[in-house]
């Protein structure tokens, strides 16, 4: 039973793929502007990553190894090419939004990741739960990010006003940069730092240490 | 049975996964095609009723567009056309085809847009006294997009009722600043052309207008080449190469 939790609770912030991985972090820093848009993200991922687990691991033994990558391939596509139709006909407004980053979960290194990994090896149960954890991992830092970038860049959360804007009568100049997407850099970048202060052991050796001065 | 590395089994199974995926994803896409045909419609509408500042009541926006009527003008001439079915005429598409558009030679493109299709989609909001309310399409270059959108006159064909755009990728915070509400509110009761004038006088200025100006538009802080594409935009639109013709003919009640 615990090592069932495990596998659902551990990639939220134990071994996170976006924080310790560094994996999908090219939509992290494209899709998190506003939250709302930041939840669709999530969603879709966690959606993707769940299923092509489960279907890879329903079919992993009898896929043939030379092709193995492939049929992978196939079936996270097949299954963003559904996620994205069905935004543009139940979610028109925010798939306008998420425009091509919808399509290119397809190339996100994290549900290629766990096909690979673990879908691979695996029955198909622990495959859906290490999905989910993994969708859940994902959504965790660009909820966190997409919460600073809205709050900071446009003064909302959920476009809902929060500090009151100079352009609209109110107090707070909004941080123009916290809408771009290098900002997302700086606030995974923090978000690694708290992580690693609360779990020491994230914490990588250094690739080389200095030598002692010699005469 | 073939061990599962096999070159026959290899084929099998990449054949059954092709044929089990495409069927998958035909069917999501025929099955959900009417929902997102209906999307981009509606969302067309939202725009127009938007720019002409009327209201959708409880979500109806087909009750809302029955009162837009939709007309094709001929840019050459300046009055209505029938050369093409409006409910199914694609301003956007037609502007891309050599055959429904005409090239702009570098004077007359002050608005970056290099073609321009020969007919256009026009939008009337007609009432007791005549047209109510006109919304002409208007689009242009600004830094780093095309900007779409919409303005709408008043029944004077001179009074801006109503300004918009709908897609447009400017920076957030500065040029993407032209979908504050607050700035595009400074449009309404603006003139477009000044008395006996057919050349527009409309277009934002740097700073603040003044509140009695006529023509003058707040210029949108930290996005100067937003802000002169936006106004050479209108310029170019409400001109003579735009639909400055066609604004004359309804005038003269020749359209």
């Amino acid at each position: 039973m615990s090592k069932t939790k495990d596998i659902l609770i551990s990639p939220i912030f134990a071994n996170n793929p976006i924080a310790l991985q560094i994996l999908g972090v090219c939509s992290a820093l494209a899709v998190t502007s506003s939250m709302s848009v930041t939840l669709v993200m999530c969603i879709a991922l966690t959606a993707v990553v769940t299923f092509s687990n489960l279907f890879i691991s329903l079919i992993r033994n009898q896929v043939p190894n030379n092709i193995r990558i492939i049929v992978q391939m196939t079936i996270i596509a097949s299954l963003v090419i559904v996620v994205d139709q069905v935004l543009k006909a139940y979610a028109y407004e925010i798939s306008k939004q998420l425009s091509v980053f919808v399509g290119l979960i397809i190339t996100n290194c994290i549900v290629m990741g766990r096909a690979e990994a673990f879908a691979m090896q695996n029955p198909p149960l622990p495959s859906v739960l290490d999905g989910i954890g993994n969708g859940l991992g994902y959504s965790v830092v660009l909820i966190f990010v997409a919460f600073l970038r809205e709050l900071f860049g446009s003064g909302s959360l959920f476009g809902i006003e929060i500090l009151p804007l100079v352009t609209n009568g109110g107090w707070y100049y909004s941080n123009g940069m916290m809408l771009l997407p290098p900002s997302a850099f700086f606030v995974i970048g923090g978000f690694i730092w708290l992580l690693r202060t609360w779990k020491v052991d994230q914490v990588e050796k250094a690739e080389f240490t200095m030598a002692k001065h010699t005469k | 049975m073939a061990s599962k590395d096999s070159v026959s089994r290899t084929v099998l199974v990449a054949l059954v996964l092709c044929v089990i995926c495409s069927v998958i994803v035909s069917t999501a896409a025929v099955v959900l095609k009417d929902q997102q045909v209906a999307n981009a419609a509606n969302e067309k509408k939202a725009n127009i009723l938007a720019a002409a500042g009327i209201e959708v009541v409880n979500g109806d926006l087909d009750a809302a567009f029955a009162q837009v009527t939709p007309m094709l003008v001929d840019m050459s001439t300046g009055k209505y056309s029938d050369a093409a079915d409006v409910n199914n005429y694609d301003d956007r598409k037609a502007a891309k085809d050599p055959a429904l558009s005409v090239a702009l030679t570098g004077d007359q493109d002050i608005a970056s847009i290099r073609r321009q299709a020969k007919l256009r989609t026009v939008y009337l909001v007609q009432g007791d006294n005549g047209i109510e309310k006109l919304i002409l399409p208007v689009h242009g270059y600004g830094l780093w997009s095309t900007l779409y959108g919409f303005i709408a006159l008043e029944g004077d064909l001179n009074t801006v009722a109503g300004f918009g755009f709908y897609s447009h990728a400017e920076t957030p915070g500065l040029g993407g600043e032209v979908d504050n509400p607050r700035w595009k509110a400074v449009w309404n009761g603006k003139q477009v052309y000044a008395t006996g004038s057919s050349e527009p006088a409309i277009g934002l200025i740097k700073g603040k207008a003044t509140a009695d100006s006529k023509h003058d538009i707040d210029g949108l802080a930290g996005a100067t080449l937003t802000s002169n594409g936006v106004s050479n935009l209108v310029r170019f639109w409400m001109g003579k190469d735009g639909f400055a013709p066609f604004i004359a003919n309804l005038k003269a009640g020749e359209a």
